[in-house]
């Protein structure tokens, strides 16, 4: 191969995948800010040009036809995806990508173990051990990620799918593959592609059971954990492979996902085996039940929104996940515009665990040129609550609702909320008073000064801000 | 490299993992996510180096899936971030000293808007 120019683990190279990884965390650093953020994507993309085409000079890599393909394939389909998707679609597409990380580990690491068989060389257990657990976590991973797309995508239905005795069944599994792991490792010299290939599988079945309970509110934690497990099993391909660009890049990511997983949990005020293992459809059943009766409310119509929020001083918008499905982002600017236009002040006010994954709420409303530092976080607009004359919530409901400060028996109790009901007044855009996704009632819809606003998202803001400029 | 090595590597970029990211702000997590996404498409070196040593079908097809997956991880990452982060960067359309303004005005500037809403039922 005329390529082969780089001896793997010679000093050029190990020189050279040091100024790729530290690009990936100068990258990440400029991340911290919206500003330089653009800057840092580019930096890191760089990083990972230079990790390539390293590689690519390896003493052995051969394959040419098959490596040009294989890049061709995937720099296609992603340049379409990324062109293509849609910010409401966001979520999705980060589970995708996740899944295919995941894929790619397990798929690698069954080949090293199959390349170890064919040159009939006992494998050291700091290379078997890394291999084994990227291939259970890449699978977990890749299954996991695949059926939190297919929720997000609304192919299967979202609300937590239960099959009975499905914790012993996880158990089972994981002791499983544990004890699979453990006969591998035991008979390095020979470990047998039969048990490998069952590991896998036992895996795959994992990552389906686990995520399928997991409703669609508990997706920003799922997501997020699901790409700690990428990272991690990137990381632990890594230590297979005795490359460093990997160990670093893997736990780069691993470190993200993890913090943004804790993040999110705590947002909740729930644990993370909670969230995985006890399915939130789980107890809030039973208290939902309770919701058979008619409680009072009252109705407005668009144009008493109008007039509300016209003659405010200032207005809260809190988005949830229905502005998502709505695809209302542009049509609350509009409204958010015409306010303006009469000397309003207009907030929003972002939960953590808003939409389908963490940040969702920002990027859709960023889509809609919402200037950033008018998405303030719940801790910032909480005191301010008070001194608001309008909230509008428009398809949150959970991350509203009243119960999760003053009911301890709710199954949200203790969740953090933005506290709405301290607003004046509060108009509540929802398409019927169907509880939220845990299944409970909203006391806020019911309160004194609550106004609800049946309709669609997207209709009703476009309406409301053409009242506006009426009035 | 030996296992130590590895070992005190992947503690140390833990740590640095950890510092970083946890000064991102809520408002860029997705396309904090979707550049991790990318950055672990790190993953297509181990594509290379395995389709390197292959000389069967199924290998040649596992590396060449791999590849792809990689590939699919980094170009679509770093595209749909910039993407999205172009939505960032324009400036915010308020002069400061107007937000200042509005933040600081009388807290209780009573309007007739508590009355308004009450109407229809």
């Amino acid at each position: 191969m005329p390529l082969a120019l780089l001896e793997p683990g010679s000093d050029a190279v190990t020189a050279l995948y040091l100024v790729a990884v530290v690009l990936f965390i100068l990258g990440v650093r400029q991340g911290t800010h919206p500003t330089t953020a653009k800057r840092g994507n580019m930096i890191a993309a760089v990083g990972m040009a230079i990790a390539v085409a390293t590689t690519l000079l390896f003493d052995g890599i051969g394959n040419w036809g098959l490596i040009i393909a294989g890049i061709a394939i995937g720099s296609a389909v992603g340049v379409i995806a990324s062109i293509r998707v849609q910010m409401t679609a966001m979520p999705q597409m980060v589970a995708l990508y996740n899944g295919v990380g995941g894929g790619a580990i397990a798929l690698i690491s069954w080949s090293e173990l199959r390349h170890a068989l064919e040159i009939g060389e006992a494998l050291p257990l700091d290379t078997l051990i890394p291999i084994l657990f990227s291939a259970v976590v890449g699978s977990v991973s890749f299954w996991g990620s695949n059926i939190a797309f297919a929720k997000l995508q609304d192919l299967i239905p979202t609300r937590p799918l239960k099959v009975p005795g499905q914790q012993i069944l996880n158990a089972l599994l994981l002791v499983g593959i544990i004890a699979a792991c453990v006969n591998l490792s035991i008979n390095n010299d020979d470990p047998s592609q039969a048990v490998f290939i069952g590991v896998l599988i036992a895996a795959a079945l994992l990552g389906n059971l686990v995520v399928l309970p997991i409703g669609g509110a508990d997706m920003p934690v799922v997501i997020s954990l699901l790409n700690a497990f990428t990272g991690l099993a990137a990381a632990a391909a890594g230590f297979a492979l005795d490359n460093i660009a990997l160990i670093v890049a893997g736990t780069l990511v691993g470190s993200s996902g993890t913090l943004l997983t804790l993040e999110m949990a705590t947002a909740m005020n729930r644990s993370v085996p909670n969230i995985l293992f006890a399915g939130f459809g789980g107890a809030p059943a039973a208290g939902a039940v309770g919701g058979g009766e008619e409680r009072p409310h009252r109705s407005v119509g668009p144009q008493d929104a109008a007039i509300a929020l016209a003659y405010a001083d200032s207005v809260v918008i809190v988005p949830g996940y229905g502005l998502a499905v709505a695809q209302a982002q542009h049509a609350v600017k509009e409204m958010a515009d015409e306010l303006e236009k009469r000397g309003v002040n207009v907030n929003y006010a972002i939960h953590p665990v808003a939409g389908r994954m963490p940040g969702h709420m920002n990027v859709l409303l960023a889509e809609a040129d919402v200037p950033y530092d008018k998405l303030r976080e719940m801790d910032e607009i909480n005191p301010e609550m008070p001194r608001t004359d309008v909230a509008v919530v428009i398809g949150a409901n959970d991350v509203t609702n009243p119960a999760a400060k003053n009911d301890p028996d709710s199954p949200i109790a203790g969740m953090p909320i933005i506290e709405v009901s301290e607003a004046r007044q509060v108009v509540v855009i929802k398409r019927s008073l169907s509880p939220g996704f845990a299944g409970i009632d909203n006391d806020l819809f019911y309160e004194e000064n609550t106004s609800m606003l049946f309709s669609d998202a997207k209709a009703a803001a476009q309406e409301i801000a053409a009242e506006i400029e009426n009035l | 490299m030996d296992l130590m090595t590895e070992i005190v590597i992947f503690v140390l970029a833990a740590f640095v993992g950890f510092e970083v990211i946890s000064k991102v702000p809520t408002t860029l997590h997705t396309p904090l996510m979707s550049q991790t996404n990318a950055i672990h498409g790190i993953v297509m070196l181990g594509g290379l180096i395995v389709i390197g040593l292959s000389d069967n079908t199924l290998d040649n097809v596992i590396g060449t899936i791999a590849i792809a997956f990689g590939t699919i991880n980094i170009v679509g990452g770093f595209m749909v971030t910039d993407r999205m982060l172009g939505m960032f960067t324009r400036k915010p359309k308020p002069a400061p000293a107007e937000i200042e303004q509005s933040r600081t005005e009388p807290l209780d500037a009573e309007t007739g808007s508590s009355e308004t809403t009450g109407g229809s039922a």
